[in-house]
């Protein structure tokens, strides 16, 4: 048992490390086009370039600061509406059309009105964040409350829970599971929204960095803004669920 | 004066466009400190009527009435299915759910926690979550929940039915045992009848759709009462046919109906 956990690790953290060794080998033999895929050390060596300049981090600590405050933005009201839809249908019915009607459109799709409205600023980045995380969490809350099951709800009553109580110790411990899959979903597409909006209408953070150096034609520090992507993709989640693990430790 | 009284209830549900019947003109009266079980085919209406009982569903006609004592405590606590414990709250959180939903004071509730965590046997496990316990454990749970509540009158919904043979006697043991002590006025929902004369004070038989009390039995068996014992016991065998044939009528006639 515990040899095949090994050999399970091993594979898993060979296969990516092979596909970088081929990468490097490829390119280092022009077999892939270097301009292109320059190889892996190239790239690495960029990432400590710019890392050493400080560049890399202003860029970083941007991006981060719109993602954070713009998440927060989006996922306290959408916890709200979420638990009011979950928990009265007098809610759930005037807030689902809304929301309904609004899910569908990308929220890129909306950039322009956001600018329109909130200008070319730091807070119009935090707005777009904020539209596009709102959705799933919304969603997700309201679903996680509805479907408590009944036999909770019951021994509420049954114990003579007051509506507090039944918020506190029925509804909002009940939902969290669901809620928190929707607050992950929202993380990985508060990611993708903040580098496409980066690209459109910015002048700084890791989307520019990416769409600058491909028009500048720097394809190495292009590449350093994609391990970024990757690697910050992989850092939420991993706060998150550890995050998940705290909150929910009878699950 | 009865602890718990019923008159001429009947509850009718709607389904789609058409009714159901599910309880009949029932009356009937239940003396503090018995233990009384509810005995009938599935789908005869018991849980319902325990339902209206616990002030989860009304009765579409008649009266319900508990009489509560001078002392502030609550009319009723139920012990639910399985599934009845709370799987966010530790073992600890849920016996102590009743009496903090009643808001009492901190040192009461934790004496009172203690007091029936050790009764069930539980208080090595008071921090663990329902997800560690065995099938057993969390009906003792629930045992320890509705009694630490100290509520007038216990009902329970088939408390046992989920656990396997061995776990069911030694919880029904274990349920006699602090039933004893407190002398709690008990309406104990179950279609088993093995279990309804091990636990009963009265046994009242239910008719198939729509339920009706179609009998009301006295099981004067003296206690403390163990399943060897009633196992062995003449009059008991003989009580256990007469609801057998009973049941069996019940059943084979709801089949000619449909």
């Amino acid at each position: 048992m515990h040899h095949r956990f090994n050999t399970q690790k091993i594979i898993t953290i060979s296969s990516p490390l092979c596909l970088l060794l081929l990468w490097e080998i490829f390119s280092q033999m022009n077999i892939l086009d270097s301009r292109f895929f320059p190889p892996p050390t190239l790239i690495l060596q960029t990432l400590w370039d710019m890392a050493e300049s400080g560049e890399l981090f202003k860029h970083i600590t941007v991006s981060l600061t719109r993602i954070l405050f713009g998440f927060l933005l989006g996922v306290i009201p959408a916890i709200c509406i979420g638990l009011l839809m979950g928990m009265y249908k007098f809610m759930k019915y005037t807030f689902s059309p809304i929301i309904m009607i609004f899910m569908p459109i990308p929220t890129l799709a909306m950039l322009p009105i956001i600018l329109i409205l909130f200008g070319i600023g730091e807070f119009s980045k935090m707005v777009t964040i904020a539209i596009s995380v709102f959705f799933p969490v919304a969603i997700n809350t309201a679903a996680g409350v509805a479907n408590i099951d009944q036999i909770y709800v019951d021994i509420a009553k049954n114990y003579q829970a007051n509506a507090k109580d039944f918020f506190f110790k029925i509804a909002l411990p009940g939902s969290l599971p669901v809620m928190l899959e929707g607050i992950q979903m929202g993380q990985a597409i508060a990611l993708l929204t903040i580098v496409a909006a980066e690209m459109i209408g910015a002048t700084s953070g890791i989307g520019y960095l990416i769409w600058m150096n491909y028009k500048a034609f720097l394809l190495p520090e292009m590449y350093v803004g994609l391990i970024l992507i990757s690697f910050f993709g992989y850092f939420f989640s991993l706060v998150l669920r550890g995050l998940e693990r705290k909150l929910l430790p009878w699950k | 004066m009865s602890k718990i009284l019923l008159e001429h209830l009947s509850k009718r549900f709607i389904r789609g466009n058409r009714f159901i019947d599910a309880l009949e003109d029932i009356t009937l009266s239940i003396e503090e400190g018995e233990f009384v079980c509810l005995l009938g085919p599935s789908g005869c209406g018991k849980t319902t009527l325990l339902r209206i009982l616990a002030n989860i569903e009304k009765p579409s006609t008649g009266h319900v009435e508990i009489q509560s004592s001078p002392k502030n405590r609550p009319l009723q606590s139920m012990i639910f299915q399985e599934s009845g414990v709370i799987p966010w709250l530790t073992v600890e959180e849920n016996v102590a759910f009743g009496l903090k939903m009643r808001h009492l004071p901190k040192f009461y509730i934790k004496e009172r926690t203690n007091q029936y965590l050790k009764k069930v046997g539980l208080t090595k496990f008071r921090r663990l979550y329902p997800k560690e316990l065995s099938g057993g454990m969390k009906q003792r749970v629930s045992i320890a929940r509705a009694f630490a509540n100290d509520p007038e009158i216990l009902l329970m919904d088939e408390p046992f039915a989920a656990l396997d043979e061995q776990n069911k006697f030694i919880l029904q043991e274990e349920l006699l045992t602090i039933w004893q002590e407190t002398r709690k006025t008990v309406l104990f929902i179950t279609h088993s009848i093995d279990e309804a004369l091990l636990l009963s004070d009265r046994i009242l038989l239910m008719s198939s759709q729509p339920g009706r009390i179609v009998k009301d039995i006295t099981i004067d068996m003296k206690r403390p009462r163990t399943i060897e014992k009633v196992r062995s016991d003449p009059v008991m065998t003989d009580t256990f046919l007469n609801i057998w044939d009973h049941l069996q009528n019940e059943v084979k006639q709801t089949r000619s109906d449909n």
